[in-house]
């Protein structure tokens, strides 16, 4: 059964998105929108990482060695400016896509395995993770025409 | 009838009770403040708080004498407050402008309107000439001006320009209210009257110190006390403000923790089988959410999170859970505070769950600060559309281009309205290049001073201030534009109830000052803006124009003006919108069916996260399937981004006394009302107070990681751990004084965008 990988990928990921969360929201404190709700968001990964590991302990011990590539890597660390910010935000989006899609193939997992609690946290979690997706992408659409077009 | 002279009202704010019992009319008590011998009288209201007191300004030889209360308006039935009764005062101060200034070097030199104007023009012009030239004008005006007035800076702002960037002081008084009316109900709009204090049997007060907010209000408020059948009373303040005193429960909460507090609330009304299962069945989404959210907020978690008594929480929801006819009125303590909207939304969920709401004195208010701010929202001058559309809805954006008859894609619908602060955030970096700040005082009143100080500085960036005196912004403009005042120009606002009144001219302006419609009509033409046919962008020159203008606006939205007129405002009585040709005396109450506006095609809003404030499209709205029912918002409790630590031990809360109007700006001119309040203070507890060795009246230094301010103690009934100074405490009558607000935390609601001006962490010590 491969489901501790995934489940190893989204934990990874999850913590890599809070950390990521936290540096863009030291760097960018001159926006204080991006200070307060980026480090919100990064203790709601940190919750979904806690509730993921136990999950991620079990299933551990029926899984075979973990294959190659499976792990990516989506940030180098934040940038300056308007025109920075809107980059960084775009890495926080797609490192949350990362994990929205892997709450996605591990609920189907779930399924499979007929794990009801794995599939009760996917179920909290997840939607969890897209509130991230849509907030980012908004703060980017608000962004974007000033720091691209307006700003020198 | 009651005359007030010397001081009577200040010593007494509420003046004497008229006493009346559940659904009688309230009593008729004329306040006034005026000598004999008036050569006429002009139809008025209060601009110097939100209730909308209608009033008669005396005019003699062509000079403001006095004031008197309207007997037969709807709103006061004759009485006054002590700001409306002596802060006119303020427009005979002999320092007003009476000239524009520009800025030569490090002065400001009197000039002519010309060579103010041409240097706006000049300046907007070569912004204009880049591609997004619009992404480089912002626009900070009030809640303080007119209608007419916004709907015309609207225009130019949305139509001739087409900036996203216009805001309101609004902002940081009322842009909950809106969020929270925005996300229940649909749209903005008071679903409640002030006629519901005449037939309620219980009063909650949600971080609302009427008593000094709004005094005649909370005269209505007593009057019922005072008479038979008297209404119950709850109040939530971490201070034992009148209202507290006066009330048969006071929660006073942690700053910080109102939505722990509301959602114990809620819990126990579900609990105790007070909930109404046919209204929430009926005209509600979200109740099993709501119910598995609130689960948790047990008393006893409550009183630990809020710091109070588990069976005062138990007596509160008795109280408002025991009501036939529940009011309720929210403001600052709610709206200035950690979670303001999910907290505002809680109490709308009260209401709802309990059908408390559309009949008589089952009503809410989500309150104003201030007088007009409702017109800054309806008009779109605080960056929403005009006439409450919704900038995601394109179907509104095309009603919109069509009445302004320019091309939709000059309308700015492509990402929400920017915030105030983000305004200054973009000011700040460089990208806008002139902001125009129109009757009020952003040096003083926004968090953080130093960098807003720092920001209105910069060389790069033009600064222009419409006012009626110098203030603190004023010495760091550009351009200084002197705007006749309350009494010297012509227009209607509309109060917390939804009432609309007219304001005449009863006197001429001093000097060179002009009304502030006059100024906006003015850079339109020089600007020349134009429509798709060109013809002049806007086709009015005076203010009845302008409203006939916003009647064709409005139509067809929840704040339909089209049935009232100039003359029908002039007949003795304000009219609450909406006022139609099929409801030609206006609406008393929204929502007497349970019918709510959000109907996707109607809404003013997809709706938001409230935690994060992210969007949510049109598609995830209509799967919701809304269909005219009200949505109850279940958020979680979290911490305030500020809370005490070793370092900072106490938190400061910031707020209002009955004397002053935001930054004083008019009632420090005001002679009676300055004597009262003559300078800032710092409550704090008497236990507190012992335990730092401070007495009474000794000077107190408040640090934050922000700043330090100085100011005499006074030992109060605020709670422990809490300090309270007022806000309005600028330098401008005294050098070297430091406002609250350069203490504040710059922080905001991720919905409302309201910055949290309650929950800052401090530390205190002898001065």
């Amino acid at each position: 059964m491969h489901l501790a990988h995934y489940l190893g990928l989204l934990h990874r990921s999850q913590n890599a998105l809070a950390e990521a969360f936290r540096q863009v929201a030291e760097d960018h404190k001159e926006e204080p929108d991006i200070f307060h709700l980026c480090h919100d968001q990064a203790r709601v990964c940190d919750a979904h990482a806690g509730r993921l590991e136990p999950f991620a302990r079990r299933y551990a011990e029926d899984a075979p060695d973990e294959p190659e590539r499976l792990h990516s890597e989506l940030f180098r660390g934040t940038r300056t400016g308007g025109l920075g910010l809107l980059r960084d935000l775009q890495d926080l989006y797609l490192m949350a896509a990362e994990c929205d899609i892997c709450w996605t193939v591990v609920a189907q997992a779930a399924q499979g395995a007929r794990d009801r609690e794995l599939l009760a946290v996917t179920s909290e979690c997840g939607p969890e993770t897209a509130i991230q997706l849509s907030w980012l992408r908004g703060r980017m659409k608000q962004a974007a025409p000033q720091a691209l077009v307006v700003a020198d | 009838m009651a005359v007030s002279d010397g001081t009577e009202r200040i010593r007494d704010p509420w003046g004497e009770r008229t006493p009346y019992g559940p659904g009688e009319r309230w009593p008729i008590r004329v306040d006034e403040n005026c000598p004999a011998g008036v050569d006429a009288w002009f139809r008025s209201a209060s601009v110097l708080h939100s209730n909308g007191d209608a009033m008669d300004i005396g005019v003699r030889d062509g000079r403001i004498v006095g004031v008197r209360g309207v007997a037969t308006d709807r709103v006061n039935r004759g009485r006054l407050g002590p700001k409306d009764l002596y802060g006119w005062r303020s427009v005979h101060s002999p320092d007003r402008l009476t000239r524009p200034l520009v800025r030569e070097g490090d002065r400001l030199v009197e000039t002519d309107w010309d060579t103010a104007m041409g240097r706006i023009v000049e300046r907007s012009k070569q912004l204009l000439a880049r591609p997004g030239g619009w992404g480089r004008f912002g626009f900070y005006t009030s809640g303080q001006l007119f209608l007419e007035e916004y709907y015309t800076l609207a225009v130019i702002g949305k139509a001739g320009l087409g900036t996203p960037h216009m805001d309101g002081n609004t902002r940081l008084c009322t842009a909950t209210a809106a969020a929270a009316l925005k996300a229940s109900f649909g749209t903005d709009g008071q679903p409640g009257s002030y006629t519901d204090v005449d037939h309620c049997d219980a009063i909650a007060l949600w971080g609302h110190n009427v008593a000094e907010t709004q005094t005649v209000l909370w005269a209505r408020m007593l009057d019922r006390r005072r008479g038979g059948a008297r209404p119950a009373m709850l109040a939530v303040d971490p201070r034992t403000t009148p209202v507290a005193r006066e009330a048969d429960v006071h929660l006073a909460p942690r700053p910080g923790t109102n939505l722990a507090l509301v959602n114990g609330i809620l819990r126990l009304i579900i609990h105790n089988g007070q909930s109404d299962p046919a209204y929430v069945r009926a005209h509600t989404i979200g109740f099993e959410e709501l119910c598995r959210v609130v689960d948790s907020y047990t008393p006893a978690r409550v009183a630990e999170i809020c710091d109070l008594r588990a069976a005062d929480l138990e007596r509160a929801a008795e109280l408002v859970g025991g009501a036939y006819r529940l009011l309720s009125t929210v403001l600052q303590g709610f709206y200035q505070s950690n979670q303001a909207t999910a907290a505002a939304c809680a109490v709308n969920n009260l209401h709802l769950i309990r059908g408390m709401l559309g009949r008589p004195g089952a009503g809410l208010y989500q309150m104003n600060g201030q007088p007009t701010a409702q017109n800054t929202r309806e008009t779109g001058a605080d960056g929403d559309l005009p006439g409450l559309r919704n900038w995601a809805n394109a179907t509104h954006i095309r009603q919109l281009a069509e009445l302004w008859n320019v091309d939709g894609t000059t309308i700015p619908h492509w990402a929400p309205p920017t915030h105030a602060m983000q305004i200054f955030r973009y000011a700040e970096q460089g990208s806008i290049r002139l902001l125009w700040i129109s009757a009020t005082n952003p040096a003083v009143s926004l968090p953080e001073l130093a960098r807003i100080r720092r920001t209105l500085s910069s060389a790069d960036l033009m600064v222009v201030v419409q006012d009626l005196y110098r203030t603190e912004t004023t010495e760091l403009a550009d351009v200084v534009l002197p705007a006749a005042g309350w009494g010297e120009k012509l227009g209607t606002f509309t109060n917390a109830d939804r009432t609309v009144h007219l304001s005449e001219k009863a006197v001429e302006p001093p000097g060179e000052a002009r009304a502030d419609l006059d100024i906006f009509l003015d850079y339109a033409a020089r600007m020349d803006f134009r429509d798709r046919d060109g013809r002049p962008l806007i086709g009015w020159r005076d203010a009845e124009g302008a409203f006939e203008a916003w009647k064709r606006c409005s139509a067809g939205r929840p704040c339909d003006y089209t049935g009232i007129t100039y003359e029908k405002l002039r007949a003795g009585t304000g009219i609450q919108w909406p006022c139609t040709a099929d409801r030609p005396h206006g609406t008393e109450r929204l929502y007497t069916e349970g019918i709510f506006h959000t109907d996707p095609d109607y809404c003013e809003t997809y709706g938001q996260d409230l935690s994060t404030g992210a969007e949510h499209t049109a598609q995830e709205y209509r799967a919701k399937e809304p269909r005219g029912r009200a949505f109850l918002h279940a958020a979680h409790y979290r911490p305030a981004p500020e809370v005490p630590d070793e370092e900072y031990p106490f938190m400061l809360t910031t707020g209002r006394t009955v004397y002053h109007f935001h930054t004083r700006t008019k009632t420090a001119r005001a002679p009676e009302l300055n004597a009262a309040a003559p300078d800032v203070w710092v409550e704090l507890h008497a236990d507190d107070a012992a335990r730092l060795g401070i007495g009474d009246g000794d000077r107190v230094r408040v640090t934050s990681p922000r700043g330090e301010m100085f100011a005499p103690a006074r030992i109060a009934d605020v709670r422990p751990g809490t300090v309270f100074v007022p806000f309005h405490y600028g330098c401008f009558d005294a050098p070297g004084r430091v406002a609250a607000n350069e203490l504040t935390v710059t922080a905001w609601d991720p919905v409302s965008k309201q910055p949290l001006f309650k929950v800052a962490a401090v530390r205190i010590g002898k001065g």
